[in-house]
């Protein structure tokens, strides 16, 4: 298929049609409502089906049922939205349910504002609702990755039968990048899923819940559920850029500030400073060994953020005090620029290590 | 070649479809391109605005607060994004709207009377079409035979609006292209 000119969102809906999804629950929010808007179009032209649900949390219950049910299905939403959906979510993991949930983020906390933001990196990744549990989290910092993460987010989930999220911001859904859909399939070549509730013809019952009121039960079930989260990290993936010489100072940084790190970075190393990128692409599971090699080869490790500082928690874990870690975010849905960001790694290597 | 770009005017002028048209065009043309409109709530008042990046690399932020270059459809973007634009930019003034000339003296201010033109060429609302004409002509960063042909797609079997715009695009280009050589060892 040629490239097309695509918004982020509508990137991410066109992928999870070309993968097989054909059932899509949500309720709109900015800054995601081409979301919606696009599947509202194209789910009745591939014959799926589009719901505009009451809430989010219905959203999320109905992504339960057709989950349940063994199909692929999906639901975006923002911030606000998300939060919403958390019981949902929740009960998704508990019952081990394979879908997609998409957080085009934007700023908060409460109502917040309208701006992108990444200020959910640590409901996305530690869970997010109540209970033990994780969702796989896929931070895209291209449209073209937003459409190949997606396609995958739906392959993973189902992989793992778990949920999976594809963590965004306002800047990643709205803007336009040339995007192409690498593969297509057909909901009927996909995969079968003996454990669905598909009518038990020929079989025995299968039973999709989350409640196990027995303590013996239900410790065994979340051990099972650890057991999956670390088999998980076979995905973990990252991306470096310019680190083949050991820079000084060691940008980490996902999805959109990723890019404008890039930025930084070429300006920097025209002036002759050392300066690398380490992108995580999965948040959960987080690329932890890569990133700790990368760092203890840098004198300086600067996470850059929207948010007050929430990725840079689990550097710190990684690093463990072997390099320094500094931080540099904005917040409340302003984007730093590139040269705020250079700056800011200028100024460390100004400092002795 | 890396060229961030603003375009800017009040809603219903067309500065996202001109936006579009031109990512489209550079797409064309092998370039990395991103289109980003704002969203926020400057939008709220009838101004509406986008940032084009055209590149020969990955383009990192789509954003920018440095453009190399701006088309200025209506006073209230003039105001905002006259002072925003590099020294050389390029900025086409829309004069049909803006009634005042441009501050800065260390641009290439490109002045057209984007609705005039658009209106005498049949209709003013190809005023955008003018106006993106001119920047093409003075920049040079894409081909106005590429944005002609991603028009005929983007409108295809709508064969008058398809006709007038190319028109106004053309029409455009020959007024920016007065401007060009003063581009010359940029």
């Amino acid at each position: 298929m040629a490239k097309k000119l695509m918004k982020g969102c509508e990137a991410i809906g066109e992928a999870a049609i070309q993968c097989g999804c054909r059932l899509f629950f949500g309720y709109p929010i900015t800054p995601q409502n081409e979301i919606p808007e696009y599947m509202s179009a194209r789910m009745p032209q591939v014959g799926g089906v589009f719901v505009q649900a009451e809430s989010e949390v219905a959203a999320s219950n109905m992504l339960y049922g057709a989950a349940g049910a063994g199909r692929r299905c999906f639901t975006s939403s923002s911030s606000p939205g998300i939060s919403l959906m958390q019981e949902g979510i929740s009960y998704l993991a508990g019952a081990e349910l394979p879908v997609v949930i998409v957080n085009i983020m934007r700023a908060g906390p409460g109502l917040g504002g309208i701006l992108p933001s990444q200020s959910d990196y640590l409901q996305a990744t530690k869970g997010g609702g109540h209970g033990d549990y994780r969702v796989l989290v896929l931070a895209p910092s291209t449209v073209q990755e937003a459409a190949d993460l997606t396609m995958e987010a739906f392959d993973l989930a189902d992989k793992y039968r778990n949920p999976v999220m594809i963590l965004g911001d306002g800047l990643i859904g709205q803007m336009m990048e040339p995007v192409e859909f690498k593969r297509r399939i057909e909901p009927e070549d996909l995969p079968e899923k003996p454990w669905a509730t598909t009518g038990a013809v020929g079989r025995g019952p299968n039973i999709v819940n989350s409640l196990y009121l027995r303590a013996e039960d239900l410790e065994q079930h979340n051990l099972a559920l650890g057991a999956k989260y670390r088999a998980m990290e076979a995905e973990v993936r990252h991306e470096t850029y310019r680190t083949d010489d050991d820079p000084d100072v060691l940008i980490v940084a996902y999805g959109t500030v990723a890019r404008i790190a890039r930025t930084s970075i070429d300006n920097l190393r025209e002036k002759g400073l050392k300066v690398g990128l380490f992108r995580p692409v999965t948040l959960f599971p987080y690329p932890a060994a890569a990133l700790a090699a990368a760092a203890a080869r840098a004198k300086h490790v600067l996470v850059a953020e929207l948010s007050m500082g929430q990725m840079v928690e689990d550097v710190r874990a990684v690093v463990a005090g072997r390099v320094p870690v500094d931080f540099f975010g904005r917040c409340g849905g302003m984007v730093m620029t590139a040269e705020e960001l250079a700056e800011q790694a200028e100024k460390l290597l100004a400092v002795p290590a | 070649m890396h060229n961030e770009l603003i375009l800017a005017g009040f809603g219903g002028q067309g500065v996202l479809l001109i936006g579009k048209l031109l990512a489209y065009a550079g797409m064309k043309a092998g370039l990395e391109v991103t289109w980003m409109p704002a969203y926020g709530p400057e939008m709220r008042g009838g101004t509406c605005n986008c940032t084009v990046v055209l590149s020969d690399r990955q383009v990192g932020s789509p954003v920018t607060n440095r453009p190399h270059g701006a088309i200025v459809l209506n006073l209230q973007s003039i105001d905002k994004f006259e002072p925003l634009v590099r020294p050389g930019g390029i900025l086409v003034v829309n004069t049909s709207l803006i009634n005042r000339p441009a501050v800065r003296t260390d641009l290439i201010v490109v002045p057209v009377a984007a609705n005039q033109i658009a209106l005498e060429a049949g209709s003013a609302k190809a005023a955008n079409m003018v106006a993106l004409g001119a920047f093409l002509g003075a920049s040079g960063v894409v081909s106005p035979d590429l944005v002609r042909d991603v028009l005929a797609e983007t409108f295809a079997g709508r064969q008058k609006i398809v006709q007038l715009n190319q028109v106004c695009l053309s029409k455009g280009f020959e007024i920016g292209q007065a401007y060009a050589p003063a581009m010359a060892g940029r």
